[in-house]
């Protein structure tokens, strides 16, 4: 009767870890939250819209004032402008950040 | 409680005997989990954040569109709005977009003199103050792919084909990368001479409305009073980002279809029957006394075993992928084309309803998938279960 203590064992360690990560997240959460009244007074202030995470295209740096009216839709959710967008990888001196 | 705990202790010892298979429904089963968890805890914590962030954007922007295209917006227009009521300050917005082809990255340059105080404690070095020219803040991203820091020097093509330089003055610290991370911010006036923009246009303005309700309406008496205009509330703003989200997380989900056919097919598999030795032991186990509650019992843990370790295991990575590890396996579809992307530490935002959700759509399924063919052959007389 040694294997369901062991299983058990294990189940309560997973719990525990999982628990220890919410709890560490909570603390952070709570510490980092005058972090993101900083970051809302820095968007008021300098009158920024948009988050800059995707700079690869102005729908995707400007997302909030994406095109929706141009004959070929710009915007993220826009379906897929040729087949090959889908299939083709960024150009080689685009990935590496250097010269084509 | 002990009956129930000795079945669990023969339920492992089952499952020791067909170690390899086990282990494999184990690290399968981990892996989708892990793959689920980490797409939905990525795409809750960025879009948490992200709108908390944009809680502090402008309530109301509005630019000129020409031709179903983004174009300068001329001053004269926010006079005219400044005289709707309920309007407060109009300011005029000068930015845009600067390819660096030593980089080939894109830069957003943008005008500024003025920041909040609590700004300025994000930037190393100083801001640019009024009237100063010919100085820049930089962006974390800017400056490291220009290998720029204080006091350092940054090129800027102009639309006259002439070199303009901006000497930096100060540089983002990475706390505010989600918002900055590609920001050249300079002058109103140089940025005006770099684009070679006409001194009576700006690139949008923003609107300031006084009281929060009636920021739809004072959009909408713009677009009235002036259809080539197009408003932008801070509700769209939001709204555009719940959606992006969405969207990209779907795209994950995409590439990550193959693992879930395989976890389906897998479920499928167990569903649909059981093999001939598991038949066999059901068989000899009803044979020697057990009762069809006995073998259905063993049969939930059989499962729950499983599937709980699995279930387990697979969310503690994926916690630790995205919030420790920047959700480094997705990077290559987040990045997408991007040559500076943001290093960012996203805020562990959990929300239970997602793990309620990846339980219901995991654990459950496959504890069933487990039940349900063994209640069809314990209910089957053992002679004939034991003759196949």
């Amino acid at each position: 009767m040694t294997k369901y203590r062991l299983f058990l064992g294990l189940l309560a360690v997973e719990m525990a870890t999982l628990l220890c990560l919410y709890g560490l997240g909570a603390v952070r959460l709570s510490r980092r939250a005058p972090d993101i009244v900083v970051l809302q007074e820095m968007a008021a202030g300098l009158m920024l819209t948009d988050l800059a995470i995707w700079s690869e295209a102005t729908y995707a740096r400007h997302p909030s004032q994406a095109d929706l009216f141009s004959p070929f839709q710009e915007y993220p959710s826009a379906i897929e402008h040729f087949p090959s967008g889908s299939i083709l990888a960024p150009p080689f001196g685009m990935r590496s950040g250097g010269h084509e | 409680m002990s009956k129930h705990l000795k079945i669990l202790e023969f339920v492992l010892s089952s499952l020791l005997r067909r170690k390899i298979k086990n282990l494999g429904i184990v690290a399968v089963f981990s892996f989708v989990v892990f793959i689920l968890a980490s797409i939905l805890f990525l795409t809750h914590a960025f879009k948490t954040e992200s709108l908390a962030i944009l809680e502090g954007a402008p309530e109301l922007i509005v630019h000129k569109i020409a031709g179903g295209r983004h174009d300068l917006t001329a001053l004269r227009y926010g006079d005219e709005i400044a005289k709707i009521p309920g309007v407060g300050r109009v300011l005029p917005r000068y930015w845009g977009y600067y390819y660096d082809a030593s980089t080939g990255a894109n830069y957003t340059v943008m005008g500024a003199t003025e920041a909040p105080r609590s700004t300025l404690e994000l930037v190393r070095g100083s801001f640019i103050e009024a009237g100063q020219r010919g100085v820049c803040v930089l962006g974390e991203g800017v400056a490291e792919v220009r290998l720029a820091g204080v006091n350092g020097t940054v090129p800027i093509m102009g639309a006259d084909g002439e070199l303009y330089r901006f000497k930096v003055v100060g540089v983002f610290r990475d706390l505010s990368a989600l918002l900055t991370n590609d920001l050249i911010l300079v002058a109103p006036e140089d940025i005006r001479e770099i684009f070679d923009m006409p001194p009576d246009v700006a690139t949008d303005i923003v609107v300031q409305v006084f009281n929060p309700s009636e920021v739809a309406n004072v959009a909408k008496k713009i677009k009235y009073r002036f259809p080539e205009l197009r408003p932008i509330t801070r509700t769209e703003i939001l709204r555009t980002y719940e959606t992006l989200f969405s969207w990209r997380s779907g795209l994950v989900i995409l590439m990550f279809l193959g693992a879930l056919v395989a976890f389906g097919i897998l479920a499928w598999d167990k569903a649909t029957g059981l093999s001939g030795e598991e038949k066999k032991e059901i068989g000899i186990l009803k044979a020697i006394g057990w009762e069809t509650s006995d073998i259905l019992a063993l049969k939930f843990w059989e499962g729950a075993v499983l599937s709980l370790v699995s279930f387990l295991a697979g969310l503690i990575a994926a916690y630790a992928h995205v919030f420790f590890f920047g959700a480094s396996v997705f990077a290559p579809a987040l990045k997408g084309w991007s040559v500076i992307f943001p290093d960012f530490r996203l805020l562990p935002y959990i929300d239970p309803y997602q793990i309620f959700v990846l339980i219901f759509l995991t654990v459950v399924p496959y504890i069933a998938a487990t039940i349900v063919p063994s209640w069809k052959t314990a209910i089957t007389d053992p002679d004939v279960v034991m003759r196949g």
